[in-house]
């Protein structure tokens, strides 16, 4: 079923699949519901990068250096990751200044120079020649290699075929007029190609699953698996060393380094990959997906490459069959017809893909910064003047991607037999490097110059073209051999393969080391000895701060206009209706109608007109039509830098205002948590008041009482009049001992008591207040247990004071105990640094409530209401103030009906302590 | 906000991190005969290595919100 007429008719059906695809997708984005607004359209739209290259040409290269391919994929995935900070950078800009290329990034960041985007455009067309001739090279190979079936011959040589005879030449026809019809049917004020977009995510799926059905069918289908394969290639003399493929290439891991470089640096610059990434991106979020779903594609398509590389040595050993054409003819060895037509399906959606996209791209870039500049120049033209410049714009373009596609074929036929695929695509890939220093200098330093750039592109380019280049031309006999030889002029040091003698190195490491150094060298040199101009100067503002988000670029702007100029300058290149549209929308977005309402033709107008154009003729080409409609006055660079000057000042001012506004809001919030503290300490203090007055007013109380009756009555019996004073004598002491607290509590927390510090022996004073109080327990009858530790470090403290508090605990232990089965158990030892006093009783023990609030003032346990408090409620709060007050901590656990245990710890003194304490 | 949130940071990193993975002299200790599964130990290692790195990227930028 490989008939050639089945081969044709299965590739212009694939063809007319891909149209109705783009077709349908421009459809939905005209009523605006577009279908590529996805993040997975998105990351299989950007695996445009896999080509023939990968397709065909991995294989090709894997079966000679084994993992010799990757680093065009390992790069990638590196660059990738930078991408959230690099390209999302240079999207923002683009969709803010209306970005139409590669070229016209360039040219705007410079200074909207129109020489520079020349420059651009003819390196990127020079550059992507030799890649645009690898997609013909494979896809007319392929066909001619499928037609031979069941037969499998390599392709004749090119140059033994006439021209007109020659299969890579109708691809090349066939493809410009495809992508003719494909990305220049209409003008698109933003450049965008749904269509195409939509078309490409499909090509991309479509040359993974062919490439995967090859991969698996070679594995498990022809060998057993991985393992087998890999064994039978091991045991093969001639396979062996490919599976430690770096010891043997001279330079080995240098070329491999310089191979990532190179491609992380295309990933970005390749016109076409500038296209889908920034171009036709809908949503900076989509970066997201793609960051990880882009190298996940990538992963998927290599899994197969070794094997199929393998597998292909393996299966014709006799070396006659071209190792870039395993992916087919291992099939067709086969037998299996329908998987060698699916292959080349995949080869023929690897390459339409590429070309596709990198033709519109250039052609893009041809009209808008190579033909129009010049053309719009030219007075004699008096193209200014033309009613409608549509056509013209389409035309151009059209016969761009023509005139690019002839190019390579031209290529094709000069150079591209004396190289495999990788090989003539490393090429191009070394000339889109040549764009990096421009366009990471330009997004990240303003200081860098349009002569630095342009003088850095042109001196990059020379050394690309002298190393890489003229050589491809003279393998192939188009200049004399002895050029690589001897050198030109016979100057040795001057060969183009070892420039400076620079030898051992791989070709590619070597232009890319000679070309890098003389393109970053010469951009960071020029750009620090040349000034820029006052376009330079506010475009690098407008580039390097677009995350500042000043406003555009409407600010800059000064002069005169006339809507009806206006008006005129974009109909001619837009048309009418999308004139019509834009100052539509530009009403709207200031709340009004248009043409009902006027509009005024004020500086923002001038920019929104200016950007407007720029979508569709680049932005070079834009400032020269405004300019010829309006009346500018030329800004000073002193000018530019001024308003860039407000404008920064502006922004720091709001920074400080902000900073102010922050530190004023943490002053209030401090006043206002001050003032709560106070309004709590003066309601405390009321408390503390009232408490302290009704505390004295009980005892006084009854000393009143007791005085009056004595008074009243003083035939009052001895034996009643006896009780009576007893009452008041205790009451006078108990309010004695209040008033005592009360004083000794001030003073403690205003910080006016008196501490003798000194060093104390607490056996010593557990002792001798146990024996103060001896009489006491024997009063009560209550039995006291001591466990004293034999030897306790001293402790620095007031002695009479640590008495005070262990009179306090015990003779709170007391009252609590119940009078003739009371029992008291003091303990005392030293733990962690810590001296600790345990005071435990066996009274009603104390409820977990009353546990929190023992230690503050004039807290009782039990009702105060019914029961006569049996103490000032002061004792517990002044020691605990006083361990405290020692580094100490007093507390207590209980359980009811289980009894107390207070406890207190008091830090054994230590040098530092006993400085202190001095 | 000058776009160079924590995000950013960590996907640095993992661009460095791959860097060394994929670079002399991490990737000679595996330029040696042997294999792992019956593929050879370079193979192994880059893909291993490609793949866990796919996956971090992902976590990074899946776990991240903003």
């Amino acid at each position: 079923m490989l008939q050639g007429w089945i081969i044709v008719l299965t590739s212009f059906g694939y063809l007319g699949l891909l149209f109705a695809i783009a077709y349908y997708a421009d459809q939905r984005a005209d009523r605006g519901r577009s279908v590529i607004a996805s993040p997975y359209i998105y990351s299989l739209s950007l695996a445009v990068y896999a080509t023939a290259w990968t397709f065909y040409g991995s294989v090709g290269r894997a079966a000679s250096d084994g993992v010799g391919f990757l680093p065009i994929y390992l790069g990638p995935t590196l660059m990738i990751a930078l991408w959230w900070i690099v390209m999302r950078k240079i999207i923002r800009i683009s969709k803010l200044n209306r970005i139409t290329s590669l070229a016209d990034f360039i040219a705007s960041r410079y200074g909207k120079s129109a020489l520079l985007g020349g420059v651009v455009t003819i390196i990127a067309v020079i550059g992507i020649l030799p890649y645009i001739s690898l997609q013909l090279k494979a896809v007319s190979n392929s066909f001619t290699i499928v037609l031979q079936y069941p037969e499998i011959i390599m392709p004749a040589k090119v140059g033994a075929v006439p021209v007109l005879q020659d299969t890579a030449l109708w691809v090349a026809l066939i493809l410009a007029l495809f992508t003719i019809l494909f990305g220049t049917r209409h003008l698109d004020a933003a450049e965008h190609h749904e269509g195409m977009v939509a078309a490409i995510a499909f090509e991309s799926l479509v040359k993974l699953l062919a490439f995967l059905a090859v991969g698996v069918f070679v594995t498990f289908g022809i060998y057993g698996g991985f393992g087998d394969l890999f064994t039978r290639a091991a045991a093969e003399p001639k396979l062996a060393p490919m599976l430690t493929p770096l010891d043997g290439v001279a330079g080995g891991y240098a070329s491999w380094v310089w191979l990532t470089i190179l491609s992380m640096l295309a990933i970005m610059f390749l016109p076409r990959q500038f296209q889908v990434t920034v171009i036709e991106n809908k949503d900076e979020k989509h970066l997201n997906k793609a960051i990880w779903l882009f190298p996940l594609y990538m992963l998927a398509i290599n899994i197969f490459v070794l094997p199929i590389a393998f597998g292909g040595r393996l299966h014709f050993p006799e070396g006659n069959v071209d190792a870039d054409t395993f992916v087919l003819t291992l099939p067709m060895a086969e037998q299996q017809e329908l998987l060698a037509l699916l292959v080349f399906i995949g080869g023929l959606s690897a390459a339409t893909g590429m070309v596709i996209v990198e033709t519109i791209a250039l052609s893009t870039m041809v009209c808008n910064d190579l033909v129009m500049p010049v053309l719009l120049r030219l007075r004699r033209l008096r193209l200014a003047e033309r009613p409608d410049l549509t056509g013209l714009l389409l035309g151009i373009r059209r016969w761009a991607i023509v005139l690019i596609l002839l190019l390579g074929y031209l290529y094709f036929r000069l150079a591209g037999e004396a190289y495999a695929l990788v090989s003539i695509g490393l090429i191009s890939f070394a000339a889109v490097a040549q764009f990096a220093p421009a366009v990471f200098g330009g997004i990240f330093w303003k200081n860098a110059t349009r002569r630095g750039a342009l003088w850095g592109l042109i001196a990059g380019f020379g050394v690309w073209f002298y190393t890489l280049l003229l050589p491809a031309l003279a393998r192939s006999d188009w200049l004399p051999r002895s050029l690589l030889e001897q050198g030109p002029f016979g100057i040795e040091l001057l060969k183009p393969l070892a420039l400076f003698g620079l030898a051992g190195l791989d070709q590619i490491t070597h232009a890319m080391i000679w070309s890098m150094i003389a393109n970053v060298g010469v951009y960071v040199a020029v750009s620090l000895i040349s000034s820029p101009t006052a376009d330079e100067h506010r475009q690098a503002s407008l580039f390097v701060d677009v995350f500042r988000g000043e406003g555009g670029g409407a600010r800059f702007w000064r002069g005169t206009a006339s809507v009806p100029d206006l008006y005129n300058v974009l109909a001619r290149f837009l048309g009418a209706g999308a004139a019509d549209e834009a100052f539509r929308e530009y009403a709207r977005l200031r709340g009004r109608r248009w043409p009902e309402d006027g509009l005024e033709a004020d500086a923002d107008f001038v920019h929104y007109v200016e950007m407007q154009l720029a979508g569709a003729i680049g932005g070079a080409s834009a400032r020269i039509m405004v300019a010829s409609a309006v009346k500018e006055e030329a800004l000073t660079l002193d000018e530019v830098r001024e308003i860039l000057d407000e404008a920064s000042q502006v922004v720091v001012y709001s920074h400080r205002l902000e900073q102010k506004s922050r530190e004023l809001e943490a002053a209030t919030a401090e006043l206002r948590a001050a003032n709560e503290r106070l309004k709590e300490l003066d309601r405390l203090k009321d408390d503390f008041m009232s408490t302290v007055t009704h505390e004295l007013r009980t005892p006084l109380t009854s000393i009143r009482a007791f005085s009056e009756i004595l008074l009243a009555n003083p035939d009052v019996e001895l034996e009643q009049r006896r009780k009576f004073l007893a009452i008041i004598t205790k009451e006078t002491e108990r309010l004695t001992r209040l008033i005592n607290q009360v004083l000794d509590l001030a003073k403690i927390e205003s910080g006016r008591a008196e501490w003798r510090v000194t060093r104390v022996d607490l056996r010593e004073i557990v002792g001798d207040t146990l024996a103060g109080m001896s009489q006491v327990f024997k009063e009560k009858g209550i039995a006291v247990e001591t466990r004293l530790a034999e030897r306790i470090p001293p402790v620095s403290a007031d002695l009479d004071r640590l008495v005070q508090v262990l009179l306090n605990l015990l003779s709170n232990a007391v009252k609590f105990c119940a009078p003739g089965r009371g029992r008291i158990e003091v303990s005392l030892a030293e733990r962690a640094g810590f001296v600790r006093v345990d005071v435990r009783d066996n009274g009603p023990g104390i409820s977990a409530e009353d546990q929190k609030v023992i230690f503050e003032k004039f807290r009782q346990v039990g009702d105060t209401l019914t029961a006569k408090p049996a103490g000032t409620g002061l004792g517990l709060h002044i020691s605990r103030q006083i361990v405290e007050h020692f580094g100490g901590r007093l507390w207590v656990e209980s359980r009811p009906g289980e009894g107390a245990c207070f406890s207190f710890t008091l830090p054994i003194e230590t040098v530092a302590a006993a400085a202190a304490a001095a | 906000m000058n776009g160079y949130g924590s995000k950013a940071q960590r996907l640095v990193a993992l661009c460095l991190l791959g860097f060394l993975l994929f670079n002399y002299p991490i990737l000679a200790l595996f330029n040696k005969a042997g294999t792992l599964f019956g593929i050879p130990l370079l193979y192994a290692h880059i893909f291993a290595a490609w793949a866990a790195l796919i996956g971090l990227m992902a976590l990074v930028v899946e776990r991240d919100d903003s």
